[in-house]
């Protein structure tokens, strides 16, 4: 979708960015809120802090629109993206998904809980949404230079979805990144280039 | 003009620093923590050479706040909901003394319990203590409602209490700022002895706190915080409240909204425009987030002759967070059809991190411990509450900021032995320290562990207080110093400090183990802080 569609129409984008505690999640949806100030959209994002950032489930809920957003709270069956770092994670907020919505997600387990389900079926139940692209962030982002990237690979992936032109996704990265040198920069840069890769060679 | 994207908290500490204060003051407490730490790191807070400290509690918080107030200057205090039972005690007065500078205190509730032990609402408190309650539905709201709350405090000499819960509290929008105001300048109450309650005095302070009730209900009724959206459709009149406000909007983008609504946003409840909404309306449905304040107000004890729906007809639920699902559903609207939840999902809960020291104090505790029955352990609120899950199935017992030490000493006293307390540094000084002096005091059989990461871990690695002069202060209780041991939680030292804990245990009077190792997460941190405490020895 262009700029100029968006300025005509009600356009709005809904984002579930789900994993475990540690894997970056709040860096992803700083990028997107970056990316949404430079496009001079409105939007709402909700965080979760605390004790669950202890390993445990983390989920945000990134609302971006060309008009006031009211809920901070993404209703279920209205989600237009699922961001997930972490697969089992994904399938936990199917229930929000809208029935055309994406599932991106990382296919590598975060395996800290005994009872975690058979990957395989994990897998499968992922690939069972018509609308999903599963794929290992964590082999592409250790090609790139280090695992801590894959956040910005499924970014990178997701990109497209956002209706937000992919310069400021690379805007927002170097802002968000800027204070910790040029290296982990470029890194998080080739890393959301290569997203965007993986997503069109799965398209 | 400014327009900033800022988390509620956010947008409440940069309102205070736009507004004037000359002070905040805190302890770490999901989910207000990031109202301090964004003015300890903003630059215009330094520029003004704003006061942003972590104190011991919320109790030294507050008091510290109404002092700032006494010198004529404007002062905030946060804290989470349980936060705000500490500090009751100088709050619930601060409401007889009155304010002199601008004096706001800010309660974040955590409906849903996502970060605590308890969802209780601190409307309750602001009503108990009859002063003014503003509570924004969003983050502009949030900032500019700072603003009117310092001017309100000023205007009626009265503290204000500002009350928000989660979702606001840790969602993220853009705020649109005004311009700054000069802090005030150094101005003692006309009267000096305003701020003695003794008795004779407090008398006449209190009849001026009911005279100024009729002021309070006045800028209820007029500063704009509460007001009524006109509907063609008067079967239902909907009056909502603080950020349920945005769920039913939710539920009405791109819609007609056919029913008048009554938003509220500021307390003492507005009498007038209540009475005149309901006399419209067929029926009202009341949406709150929080307990049901409001409609148990409206409602009373016989009813006003109408329906009205809400918490106690259950057409919301009485417990948990709102969200627009809920609001959509008491708005009778169909069920929109979702995926499933597979069920194969299974919940991962919070754990300590890989590499935490709690885990080897845990693992030594649990060993020494083995040839007991189990039961034996209160602890407190930190990361350590997590000993509670397996694999270490350690606690049993998580109440206030400080029981565990008091409830051990009431175990004990009821003849458990041995018992032992868990507690972390920054807790112990919070509120764990007169529980050790009454345990000191009546040579209680107890075993005090303390867990010392060197940080208030669980919010984020806020400054412990206890950092460089943990043992100075445990000693200072008289405690007989050979009990006092300070072990070094790690693998390679598991079966020394298993070894330590047994003695202790048998000891028949009160002792104090410091497992101390720093937290892997706040370590670069703690090092800065560390070296802060060393530059101003050598000073």
């Amino acid at each position: 979708m262009t700029n100029e569609t968006i300025n005509k129409n009600n356009f709005k984008k809904d984002i579930i960015i789900a994993g475990v505690g540690g894997q970056g999640i709040v860096s992803i949806a700083s990028a997107i809120g970056y990316a949404t100030l430079e496009a001079k959209l409105f939007f709402k994002q909700s965080e979760v802090h605390g004790m669950s950032q202890r390993g445990g489930e983390v989920q945000s809920h990134f609302r971006i629109a060309n008009y006031p957003i009211q809920s901070d709270l993404i209703p279920i069956g209205n989600a237009d993206l699922i961001i997930s770092v972490e697969p089992l994670e994904s399938l936990r907020y199917v229930n929000y998904l809208a029935p055309d919505g994406w599932i991106i997600t990382n296919s590598v387990p975060y395996n800290n809980i005994t009872n975690y389900p058979d990957l395989v079926q994990v897998h499968n139940e992922i690939k069972s949404f018509k609308n999903s692209i599963l794929f290992d962030a964590d082999s592409e982002a250790r090609k790139i230079g280090s695992v801590k990237a894959a956040n910005m690979v499924l970014l990178g992936a997701a990109s497209e979805f956002l209706g937000i032109q992919f310069e400021m996704f690379e805007n927002a990265i170097k802002t968000l990144f800027g204070r910790k040198g040029d290296k982990i920069v470029d890194m998080n840069l080739k890393a959301l280039a290569r997203g965007k890769e993986i997503l069109h060679s799965n398209m | 003009m400014r327009k900033l994207p800022l988390l509620g908290d956010e947008a409440i500490a940069q309102a205070a620093i736009d507004a004037g204060i000359t002070s905040i003051y805190a302890y770490p407490g999901t989910p207000s923590t990031e109202i301090t730490e964004y003015v300890q790191k903003s630059k215009q807070a330094k520029e003004h050479q704003i006061i942003a400290q972590w104190t011991a509690n919320e109790k030294t918080a507050m008091e510290a706040a109404i002092g700032v107030s006494y010198a004529g200057k404007r002062a905030m205090t946060c804290m989470k909901h349980v936060g705000l039972n500490v500090a009751a005690d100088p709050f619930m007065n601060s409401a007889i003394t009155g304010a002199n500078g601008g004096l706001v205190v800010v309660s974040a509730d955590d409906p849903s319990m996502h970060s605590s032990q308890n969802e209780q609402d601190s409307r309750y408190f602001g009503k108990f203590a009859q002063i003014p309650i503003l509570e924004p539905h969003d983050q502009q709201e949030a900032y500019d409602m700072v603003h009117y709350a310092f001017n309100l405090s000023e205007k009626f000499q009265t503290p204000v209490l500002l009350r928000i819960t989660t979702r606001l509290a840790h969602s993220r929008s853009g705020v649109t700022l005004k311009d700054s105001t000069a802090q005030n300048t150094l101005k003692l109450p006309d009267d000096l002895r305003r701020f003695v309650l003794l008795p004779a005095l407090a008398k006449k302070r209190y009849k001026i706190l009911l005279d100024n009730q009729v002021n309070f209900l006045y800028e209820s009724l007029h500063s704009g915080f509460n007001r009524l959206i006109q509907g063609v459709d008067k079967s239902l009149g909907i009056i909502v409240s603080g950020i349920a406000f945005n769920y039913l909007m939710e539920n009405f983008q791109h819609k007609n909204l056919p029913f008048p609504i009554l938003k509220i946003g500021q307390y003492p409840i507005p009498n007038e425009l209540i009475r005149n909404f309901v006399n419209e309306v067929d029926e009202v449905l009341i949406l709150e987030e929080g307990y049901p304040l409001i409609e148990e107000q409206l409602l009373g004890f016989l009813g006003i002759g109408k329906k009205v729906h809400g918490k106690f007809d259950a057409t919301v639920p009485r417990d948990g967070e709102l969200n627009p699902n809920l609001v959509a559903k008491a708005l009778k609207f169909p069920e929109v059809k979702v995926n499933p939840v597979p069920e194969f999902l299974v919940n991962r809960p919070p754990q300590l991190c890989v590499g935490c020291p709690h885990i080897d104090t845990y693992n030594a505790l649990n060993d020494a411990l083995s040839e007991f029955t189990q039961g034996r352990v209160m602890s407190d609120i930190g990361c350590y509450t997590l000993g509670a899950l397996p694999p270490f199935n350690t606690i049993n017992s998580c109440v206030d900021m400080g029981a565990s030490i008091t409830m051990a000493k009431g175990a004990s006293d009821a003849g458990l032995r041995p018992v032992v307390s868990v507690i972390g540094d920054s807790t112990f000084i919070h509120s764990g320290i007169t529980g050790l002096i009454d345990c000191v005091t009546y040579h209680t059989p107890i075993t005090i562990v303390i867990l010392d990461n060197e940080t208030t871990a669980m919010t984020g690695g806020q400054k412990s207080l206890a950092l460089g002069k943990l043992e100075s202060i445990v000693l200072g209780t008289g405690l007989n110093p050979e009990h006092l041991h300070i072990i070094d939680p790690r693998k390679k030292f598991h079966s020394e400090n298993v070894e330590i804990f047994k003695k202790e245990l048998s000891y028949e009077d009160v002792s104090v183990v410091i497992a101390r190792r720093e937290c892997i997460v706040a370590i670069d941190q703690i090092k800065k802080e560390l070296q802060l405490i060393a530059v101003s020895k050598n000073v």
